[in-house]
């Protein structure tokens, strides 16, 4: 039932704004579908918690502890991103930037993309996950062109492309896993992609095999986490893309993303019994911080420097899970929580910046405190949280991946920090004169809505100082779930 | 001397085409002949398909070869067609790379492709195990036909050539994917070519061209 709901609500949501996305009450009726999502997330995560796992539909939907905690956190992240949105498109509207046609595209693929997501995250079948990664892929990509510049056509064609050839990758290795699996588990094709299923049987799956579907699926769902070298879609379909899908491509899909990463890791490990998979998982990681942390220093546009700042933490948390093992998965999980929390509260406020400045450019965005002090400190207490700085949820996450990699990887050690110090200073540096110093903002129509930021902020905060019994629990059942030496 | 079955011969043939016309669509450069070719690669693997379940006697593998009728050979290449029709593209550019060391490089990735199917051939029960091989090399050669290109017509045909790879890739491995997927995947390449469509038209409003080049302005720059 609450399952129903979980899908249902942003499907129905899609068709129903479809028909009235353009009325003056769309950013409204765009919250209550939201709203329904996350309640039933929460119900769904109360059953979870009470009774175990969940399948249904004839074992294609699994509900685990590691699935639940992202589900209520994409429901979260997606309602308040649909708050966010509710003054920010009225007043890109007003601007003259969006007809009301494209309104309504936009409010429709929000719900589809929500919808796609969370199908993505609770399938049981790996095949239907691939389709669901697929969809959300096609749902954004419109998103991505909304303004119909140059420079959102080109990064919705790359967007189109790259993910499109990245995902085709990923089919083939999807497919290697069925031709696998099919040996151990009959011929019948219906249980043969179940994960459930898989996992069950994973130590005789074929290892040569499994090894081959393993690079093919690591690069294809590898294209969509943004992990260096196949990165160069996601700077360009953040900066161009309307701030709100910038908050949920960057806070969530890349989660979807990883998160199927990880399924599939598992399955993988458990056939090899070798450590190819962590390998290949913390090469890929360390790559992406590094480049990611080098190419911080070279941002001009606000939103562009927060989606390399994406990559390097997707990076980090690549490499956590590659690390494996349960102190590890857990850093990583709770890193996938606070980065997606406090990123989606960055971009908000960003969002909001570059609308009282009129320009995404760095340079163009100055003093904002003086104008709108909520803003101001929203977007540096947003960023210093993303830089690591205690007591923010990410300091906890990131020391406990450091000393874990000290123990068990000291040679990456040195590589992770010096990165993250570069980082620091490149964000730092550039966002500490956007805040202070002479204004040059003006006025927004509609107040903006900074009560998300501030929700998310606290929470990030929260995780800092202290993990609540029941969420470290949950955060360990994952952790031990995806296991890792 | 071993003399295969008359069914298996031809889906061995229809391997064969298949990768014949891989290698004419990496040297074709009219884009109305290339979408014809992709038309007649869907149509070799609803050939194909259908003699394959005709072979196995299962049911879903007809359902599948209904679906690579309805959908590659008649839907997209019709869609296909009237885009270019409406947009007025009919040449490709000069390719990036000369022709004749591109079908060289393609050569190259056939010997790789088959390379890379040996361990999967050795382990595969299927009747259709020797034809991994040339699956796998479809995908490839549709992967350099998309990097050669300059227009955005082309890459686009390229892609969906390389969904014809993996599709005849589960066909020889697997006989197909279960149906919920193939379903899935099906609905996904359409939605693909409507999003495509819109996103053509945007573009042409934009640049009054097709031409790649004037997507490349989003670069790492100082």
């Amino acid at each position: 039932m609450e399952f129903l709901l979980l899908l249902g609500s942003p499907l129905l949501g899609a068709a129903v704004l479809g028909r009235f996305g353009s009325s003056r009450r769309a950013p409204e009726l765009n919250v209550l579908f939201s709203l329904l999502t996350f309640l039933a997330a929460c119900a769904l995560t109360a059953r979870v918690i009470t009774g175990g796992n969940v399948l249904v539909a004839r074992e294609q939907f699994l509900v685990d502890p590691f699935n639940v905690f992202l589900v209520t956190l994409t429901a979260f992240v997606g309602l308040t991103t649909a708050l966010f949105s509710r003054p920010y498109m009225r007043i890109e509207a007003e601007h003259g930037r969006l007809s009301p046609g494209r309104l309504r595209l936009y409010h429709a693929m929000y719900q589809l993309f929500t919808g796609t997501m969370l199908l993505a995250l609770t399938t049981n079948n790996m095949g239907l996950m691939w389709v669901a990664m697929e969809a959300a892929t096609l749902s954004t990509v419109l998103l991505v062109t909304l303004y119909r510049t140059p420079a959102s056509l080109e990064a919705g064609w790359k967007y189109f492309i790259l993910c499109g050839v990245g995902i085709a990758q990923a089919l083939f290795g999807t497919m290697l896993l069925y031709f696998a699996a099919e040996r151990v588990l009959g011929a019948e094709g219906v249980t043969a992609l179940l994960w459930t299923h898989l996992n069950a049987v994973k130590g005789q799956l074929e290892p040569a095999v499994l090894s081959l579907a393993f690079v093919f699926l690591l690069v294809g769902y590898g294209t969509k986490v943004g992990l260096a070298p196949l990165h160069n879609w996601l700077p360009d379909a953040h900066a161009e893309g309307p701030t709100p899908i910038s908050a949920v491509l960057s806070g969530l899909l890349l989660n979807v993303a990883i998160y199927a990463v990880v399924r599939c890791k598992v399955l993988v490990e458990g056939s090899l019994r070798s450590a190819l998979p962590s390998q290949m998982l913390m090469g890929f990681g360390l790559l992406s911080v590094v480049l990611a942390a080098l190419f911080l220093w070279r941002q001009r546009d606000i939103k562009r420097l927060f989606a390399y700042s994406s990559i390097e933490h997707m990076g980090i948390i690549t490499f956590a899970f590659g690390m494996g093992g349960p102190v590890a998965n857990f850093a990583a999980l709770l890193h996938m929580t606070v980065h997606s929390l406090t990123k989606s509260a960055i971009f908000f406020t960003v969002g909001h910046a570059a609308q009282k400045a009129g320009s995404q450019l760095i340079e163009n965005i100055r003093g904002l405190i003086t104008l709108s002090p909520t803003i101001g400190w929203g977007l540096m207490m947003g960023s210093l949280a993303i830089l690591g700085l205690p007591p923010f949820g990410v300091f906890a996450s990131e020391f406990l991946i450091l000393t874990t990699a000290m123990q068990q990887q000291p040679w990456a050690t040195p590589v992770l920090l010096l990165a993250l110090g570069v980082a620091f200073a490149a964000v730092f540096g550039k966002v500490q004169p956007m805040v202070f110093g002479e204004t040059t903002a003006k006025r927004l129509p509609h107040p903006p809505a900074l009560l998300p930021v501030f929700v998310h902020l606290g929470i990030v905060l929260v995780l800092g100082l202290y993990v609540p019994p029941y969420l470290a629990e949950w955060y360990r059942g994952a952790a031990i779930l995806i296991g890792g030496h | 001397m071993l003399r295969l079955p008359l069914d298996l011969q031809l889906l061995n043939t229809c391997a064969a085409l298949l990768l014949l016309l891989s290698f004419s669509m990496l040297a074709q450069r009219r884009v109305v002949n290339l979408v014809n070719l992709l038309a007649m690669q869907g149509g070799l693997l609803f050939v194909a398909t259908l003699l394959l379940a005709w072979r196995t006697g299962e049911f879903h593998l007809f359902l599948s070869a209904l679906l690579t009728l309805a959908l590659k050979v008649v839907g997209l290449p019709f869609l296909l067609h009237r885009l270019i029709r409406r947009l007025g593209v009919y040449w490709d550019t000069e390719p990036l790379i000369n022709p004749s060391a591109t079908m060289l490089l393609g050569l190259l990735i056939v010997i790789f492709a088959f390379g890379l199917a040996q361990p999967i051939s050795a382990l595969a029960s299927t009747a259709t195990r020797s034809t991994i091989g040339v699956a796998i090399a479809v995908i490839l050669l549709a992967f350099l036909t998309m990097i050669t290109r300059r227009k955005a017509m082309s890459q686009v045909v390229g892609f969906l050539s390389m969904e014809n790879g993996l599709f005849f890739g589960a066909m020889s491995a697997t006989y197909g994917m279960p149906m919920v997927v193939e379903l899935g995947v099906a609905l996904d390449v359409l939605v693909a070519m409507l999003v495509l469509g819109v996103f053509f038209f945007q573009i042409r409003e934009q640049f009054d061209s097709l031409d790649l080049h004037h997507l490349e302005s989003l670069k790492e720059h100082e």
